[in-house]
């Protein structure tokens, strides 16, 4: 009766679990362990990919150094300026704003995240274009500035798409701060500065973590931001990736880029993971 | 500290400000405002290239986010009744779905899908008995396919962190009372994370809506609208861009408030 029963109880897991378990297997699992194969082998003639098993590919990585260099210098950069510009935002809607407006500035600083990114990233290009702030420029007398299809541009792009993944898990970290520790701290005779550094910060730092590590990884990946307004002078590999796979046909030494560019993901996330664990346990994130 | 807030929501809000007016110019000159007109969506909606993108994209959207909603709340109930370790992989998994960038899953599902059409299709030719096999390629399927994977797995997020914080007495007192699991299921369980399950789906549709990356990929001859706007944008901008622009952020708006919408009812219910 008992062993009737739990068949009867596995067999319905097993049923709600399948699908899903099926759609991961197919559609992450074997693609992934496809692209691994693909890695290691060869450009067939037509473009695409014909079966050998050689490292050439992964030799070839050099050539594509200067997407490599933009990506692992420009996305570590790009976090580092959301942070700056995402704290001081944080910091004032946990600790300072009033209580009974808090929700709706929050809610202003999430709604662009969950708008479209081409269409906020294309309104920059609006903006940096020689139509936009150059056009004004020449206006008071400072002729041909150049905006568009610069580091710059790429690097303002980046804050302005990924600042309020940089607000939220800050804003989530300190509003959880325990307000009698200010207290303590300022009863004990510590200045507001020093509270600041000496117990705010620290606090708040598995936020801070959070924010850097999702906003780095997803920016290894970006394709948008450094095509749109990188104009391809500054490339990501993301911008490698397409052009290997869509118009060179390069399939193979694409799939070595990419699995690459998956363990690079790997690394960065394992060594957020390290220092988050040494910070403080790391707190769920709510985004939506 | 307050300019620089101000600043920060003016940063946020002025370029998503400025393709709205620049929308309703009357004029095509980009640099300046030379009176209202709604031509320009006019022009947008008689484009049939764009609402032919748009209806590929709603349907896409709408399939894959109603596929994760269905397998995605399956999972996350099932999850529930995995042990530790099978489940910890499932946990894996769906973070990879999420954390993965875009451009290696969209990659990654266009090297496998090309594999198994390379090997299905000559068999198919051989087995089928009229003279014009079914040829399977790229187009709607692998769209859906590829949207559905991370929308499953933020679907199975959501519906997982209600159920969580789902009393368990409830459901022990209504099998108590005799109720079958699966009256229970109906009329204590699904009740309580409907909100959880359509707010997972909202976002989901979102995303798929959004998306352009990951379709740029997989689409094969088909056209999106993402990938419809950023080829227009590519030819040069015009204010008709600046509509389509303007008809995606509301949509995408109009989806997450309402997404939003339903899970603060969540919370506020399980704060009780």
């Amino acid at each position: 009766m008992q062993a009737a029963m739990n068949t009867k109880r596995n067999l319905v897991t097993t049923a709600l679990v399948a699908p899903a378990a099926a759609w991961l297997c197919i559609f992450l699992v074997l693609p992934f362990i496809a692209m691994l194969v693909f890695a290691f082998g060869e450009r067939a003639p037509e473009g695409g990919y014909q079966a050998a098993f050689t490292f050439a590919q992964f030799a070839k990585l050099p050539t594509r150094a200067a997407a490599f260099w933009n990506t692992l210098v420009l996305a570590p950069a790009g976090a580092l300026l959301c942070l700056l510009v995402a704290y001081p935002v944080a910091y004032y809607l946990a600790v300072r704003a009033n209580p009974r407006y808090r929700l709706i500035l929050v809610s202003l600083v999430v709604v662009p995240f969950w708008t479209s990114l081409l269409v906020r990233t294309y309104a920059w290009m609006y903006i940096l274009g020689s139509r936009g702030i150059p056009n004004l420029l020449a206006m008071i007398g400072i002729e041909d500035v150049r905006m568009l299809n610069t580091p710059g541009a790429v690097l303002l792009g980046i804050v302005y798409g990924y600042l309020p993944l940089m607000i939220m898990p800050i804003y989530v970290s300190l509003e959880k701060l325990d307000r009698r520790l200010l207290e303590a701290s300022a009863d004990l005779g510590a200045k507001p500065v020093s509270t600041f550094f000496g117990v705010t910060l620290p606090l708040s730092l598995p936020g801070v973590m959070t924010g850097v590590a999702l906003v780095t990884i997803l920016l290894l990946g970006e394709y948008l931001i450094p095509q749109l307004l990188g104009g391809g002078k500054v490339f990501f590999i993301g911008n490698a990736l397409v052009d290997l796979f869509l118009q060179s046909r390069n399939w193979p030494f694409g799939s070595a880029i990419a699995v690459t560019l998956v363990a690079v993901v790997v690394v960065v996330l394992m060594v957020a993971m390290r220092i988050a664990w040494k910070v403080a346990g790391t707190r769920q994130v709510d985004l939506v | 500290m307050r300019a620089f807030i101000s600043s920060v929501y003016l940063f946020l809000y002025a370029p998503i400000a400025l393709v709205v007016l620049f929308s309703f110019n009357a004029g095509r000159n980009a640099s300046e405002f030379t009176g209202f007109s709604t031509a320009w969506y006019g022009k947008a909606l008689g484009n049939t290239f764009l609402v032919s993108a748009l209806q590929n994209s709603l349907m896409i959207a709408f399939t894959s986010a109603a596929l994760a909603a269905v397998f995605g709340t399956m999972a996350a109930l099932g999850m529930e009744r995995l042990g530790t370790r099978t489940r910890a992989v499932f946990d894996a998994l769906f973070a990879a779905a999420i954390v993965v960038p875009g451009v290696v899953i969209g990659i990654a599902t266009l090297v496998a899908l090309v594999a198994v059409f390379s090997f299905v299709n000559p068999a198919l030719a051989t087995i089928w008995p009229g003279d014009q096999p079914p040829q399977l390629g790229l187009g709607y399927g692998s769209i859906i396919a590829a949207h559905g994977l991370f929308s499953m797995a933020l679907v199975t997020m959501i519906v997982k962190a209600r159920i969580a914080s789902l009393g368990r007495d409830i459901v022990e007192a209504s099998s108590d009372l005799y109720a079958t699991p699966l009256t229970t299921f109906r009329l204590i369980v699904l009740p309580q994370i409907l909100p959880s399950i359509l707010a997972g789906f909202l976002l989901a549709f979102t995303f798929s809506f959004d998306d352009f990356i990951i379709a740029f990929f997989v689409a094969g001859s088909k056209t999106t609208l993402p990938i419809y706007v950023f080829a227009s944008i590519r030819r040069g901008v015009t204010p008709e861009i600046n509509a389509i622009a303007t008809l995606v952020l509301a949509a995408s708006l109009l989806l997450i408030l309402t997404a939003r919408l339903l899970m603060r009812e969540k919370k506020s219910k399980s704060g009780e």
